[in-house]
Formats: structure tokens, sequence, C-alpha cells
């Protein structure tokens, strides 16, 4: 089950304290075309609503926030060459990093889906 | 979005879906689909854009071909009835006002496209101007709609509806014609460096142009993808490129000034910058990586501050990113190796020959 941050991340866990961690599909659409996903170095520690990464669509460039805290464990390696995967699946194929939860309750803190539908409405 | 100008395609967007922005007082579309499919598909094949927002400004009378000469760094009284010219306009420090296409109907009669951001402020330079001249200066930017059919196909997909030879209109030439009976001016000119037209209608019956474009199979861009465009082909953005603090020599477009021609507005500032010779000039960069050089970022050399981009953007058609900037003598040699600081880091750059890319884009006979 995904949850959502106010910075529209989203956070999966996958098994145990691992986690994958992506934009939402409202974030990607906000962004336009993306052309370059410049990914964390595997192992860096993120720190829950610190900026960790960016993304430069034709538009703008976007810093991304940690929704949780924790270590990159994996970085999606296919966003180098097809960062367009970002738009065209951002919340599956188009996943940023996975990270060793440091402290699974803050997942707590998070939207569920429906909450964020409701937000981002709201945000208009 | 209150307050703002629409073109008369304004509803023929909202019902394609198109993304909206407010651009230069006007709510265009800004995309319809992707910017990148958009411009693969004007590379390819063809694409339509609705530039309705330009300006339309007109001389009229017995010197007009004195004054528009005068008004601009071009040659204008160089070029026959039914050629058109780009060109600067200068004020008198030979900063650039703006850049249009002047169109040369007749000896009394002629129109200059200009940009939508500049339009007020053009009109009341050329009126001011106007009254040393036997000329009448109307703006008639809200009488007529402005479509481009822009690529390798556009030709051949616009023959079949247009009641003109496309294949005998030269690169800027214009002509009077109809497309599937709606009379306006067909002009082969364009902003995207393919080969291409642009259609002048009266702005009522734009909307019956757009939508027999459309059903003939060409597919609407919006000005994402036009921007991108124009910077592949290394066509210059006013407000981005160039501005009243620079001058066609250092910008890149000495070729339209013709500083042996009589008298026109800047003359002598811009034989003066000749002479003296320019301190710093536009360039175009191929950036390492993907990211992207926006207009202000600064650029180095080996530490020393050079310059700062103006333009810059991934290129969909070379997969490489790229920019155009103001470089600092003599740093601009093609090869030259710079650094531009991307949100504080520093990405190596290299000085390549303009265009970036050149498509299907005729050239002057």
């Amino acid at each position: 089950m995904k949850k959502y941050s106010k910075t529209h991340e989203w956070v999966e866990v996958l098994e145990g304290s691992k986690a994958r961690i992506g934009i939402s599909n409202h974030a990607q659409e906000e962004l336009g075309d993306i052309v370059y996903v410049d990914l964390p170095e595997v192992g860096k520690e993120i720190k829950k609503g610190e900026e960790f990464m960016s993304i430069e669509s034709v538009k703008a460039a976007e810093d991304i926030y940690a929704p949780v805290s924790g270590k990159v464990v994996a970085v999606n390696e296919k966003l180098s060459d097809t960062p367009e995967l970002v738009n065209q699946d951002a919340e599956g194929e188009g996943w940023l990093v996975e990270v060793e939860l440091s402290d699974p309750s803050e997942l707590d803190d998070l939207m569920t889906e429906e909450e964020y539908k409701k937000f981002v409405e709201q945000e208009g | 979005m209150g307050d703002l100008l629409r073109t008369p395609l304004y509803e023929e967007h909202i019902r394609d879906k198109a993304k909206m922005v407010d651009f230069a007082g006007w709510e265009m579309p800004v995309q319809y689909t992707s910017i990148i499919e958009e411009v693969e598909n004007v590379r390819k094949d063809v694409g339509i854009f609705d530039v309705s927002h330009m300006g339309e400004i007109f001389i009229e009378g017995p010197e007009t071909v004195r004054f528009v000469d005068f008004l601009i760094t071009n040659d204008f009284a160089g070029i026959t009835y039914g050629d058109a010219i780009y060109s600067p306009m200068c004020n008198e420090n030979g900063g650039i006002i703006d850049d249009l296409i002047a169109y040369k109907v007749n000896s009394e009669k002629a129109y200059l496209v200009v940009n939508a951001s500049n339009k007020d402020k053009d009109f009341e330079w050329i009126s001011r101007w106007a009254k040393k001249f036997d000329v009448e200066v109307t703006d008639r930017s809200m009488e007529y709609g402005l479509i481009a059919i822009q690529g390798p196909n556009a030709e051949k997909k616009l023959q079949e509806i247009a009641d003109i030879v496309l294949s005998e209109l030269g690169f800027y030439t214009f002509k009077e014609g109809r497309i599937r009976g709606v009379k306006g001016i067909i002009s082969r000119t364009g902003y995207t460096g393919e080969d291409g037209f642009e259609f002048l209608v009266e702005w009522d019956m734009a909307v019956t142009v757009w939508r027999t474009l459309k059903e003939y199979g060409m597919k609407p861009a919006g000005l994402g993808a036009r921007d991108l465009l124009r910077l592949e082909a290394s066509y210059l953005l006013y407000g981005s490129d160039m501005d009243e603090n620079a001058n066609p020599l250092e910008a890149g477009l000495s070729w339209t000034v013709k500083l042996d021609k009589e008298d026109f507005i800047g003359k002598e500032a811009l034989q003066k910058v000749k002479a003296e010779g320019t301190t710093r000039r536009l360039v175009g960069m191929v950036l390492e990586g993907r990211n992207i050089a926006r207009h202000g970022y600064k650029i180095f050399k080996d530490g020393e501050e050079v310059g700062f981009i103006t333009s810059g953007s991934y290129s969909p058609t070379l997969g490489k990113s790229i920019a155009l900037g103001y470089v600092k003598k003599p740093h601009t040699k093609k090869g030259t190796k710079l650094q531009v600081e991307i949100r504080k880091k520093m990405v190596e750059a290299e000085v390549v020959k303009l265009p970036f890319y050149r498509g299907s884009v005729k050239s002057k006979k």
C-alpha cells in the first residue's frame, strides 16, 4: 500500500523495513516531459523532509524531498537512459530509489491514497 | 486566468485539452500531449501552431519602403515585392527593441510581424518615428490570426488544400492564397528549422482553417515544442537571448545589419561597435550529461566568471543538453571548454558551431 507526502512523493514498503520511493502521478503531470533524473548514490542517508535528489523536465528543475528517513540501498538504474519512464509510469516502473527505513513510524504521518487525492484537489 | 487575451483558436485548444499558460498576456497552449512528442512530430512530419498572439503592424503610404528601411537594420529597400525579411529593430544605441519579419506588399504597403511581448512598445516606437515620414501606422493585431504549418511534409500536406503552387513559393516570400476556400497570406517562413509556412488569416476565419488542417492530418504543437524547436535550430528568442541591452552584432545577427545602407536607427552606434569590436558574443554550447542550463545560470572558464546562459534545454532531436549564452571574448571559439554552474554544481560545456540542428528548412536563393 502506498503512502503519500505533501510534497508529492510516494513510499511503498516492500518487505520488512525496505521501502520504495517515487513521485506521484500528479507530480509527473505537473512536471511535464522529464529529461533527466539525478539519482543519489547508493548508501546515501536521506532525512525526512529534506531534498535528496532532483528531476529535470523541459520546463523546470525540481527538488525531490525524502518522504521518510533512511539509507538508499538501490536506485532505479533504468532512469539514466529512459527518464521518461517517470512520465509513463510514475507509481510503478518509474520508481526512484529503494531505502532501508530508519524509523518506520514516520509512515504514519503520511497520507493514504484517498487522503492524497483530496489533498491534490484542495491544492487545486 | 483573468484578463488574459485569447486567440481566435482558444476554444479549439480547450477542446483538445491543451495545457494553457500565460504568455506575454495571452492565454496560450504550451502543450497538447507531450512537448517531446510534438517536437518529434514537427521534425518528422508536420505540426501546426497557433501563433495568433503575434502582432501585426501595418505601414501604409508613399514613403513606406524608405520608412521601414529606416526602422530596421536589414535591407528592406533591397528586397522585391512579395519578399519578406527577418531583422532586428534597434534603438539609437544599437540595442535591440525587437526582432521581426517585415513583409513588402507593394511600394505603399508593408506589414511587420512582431513579438506579442513587444507589440505595444513597438507600436509606440514606430508611431513616434512615423511622424517624420509620409506613412500611416496601424496596429491590426486583433484583426488577424496566424497559423504556422511546419515540418518536412508541410508542402506536401498543405498543397492538398492550398490553391497556389507551394513549390513555387520561395523561402521568405509570400503570396495571397486560399486554404480550402479561406483567403489569407501564405508565406514560406517559420521558427522551427523545418520547411514550412505561416498563414495570416482574418481573425474570424482562423478556426475554419485550423480545423481543416487538423482534418488533413496535421497535429497541433504548443509553445513548449516551439521553444525547443527554435532552440535546436538556434533561432533567438527575444527577452531570453536578446533585449535592449544587447546589440545584433554580439547576438550573432551581423548578417542582418547592413551598415552600408542608407541611414537607419542605430546605424552610428552599430558602426562604432563594429569598429571597436564586441566584448562578448552569443555562443552555442553542448553540455555534458543531461542537466539543463537555464536562463541566467553563470558560465565559467577555469574558475573565472565569463558569461551567462540565455536559453537552454534538453534537445530530444540530438539527445543532448544544449544552451545559448553570452560569453566574454576570447572564450567564444568553437571547441572551447567552459563550465556552467547548475544548481551549485559545475557542469562541463563545449562551445559548438551553430545551428545545433538544421532540419528541412529551405535557404534563400
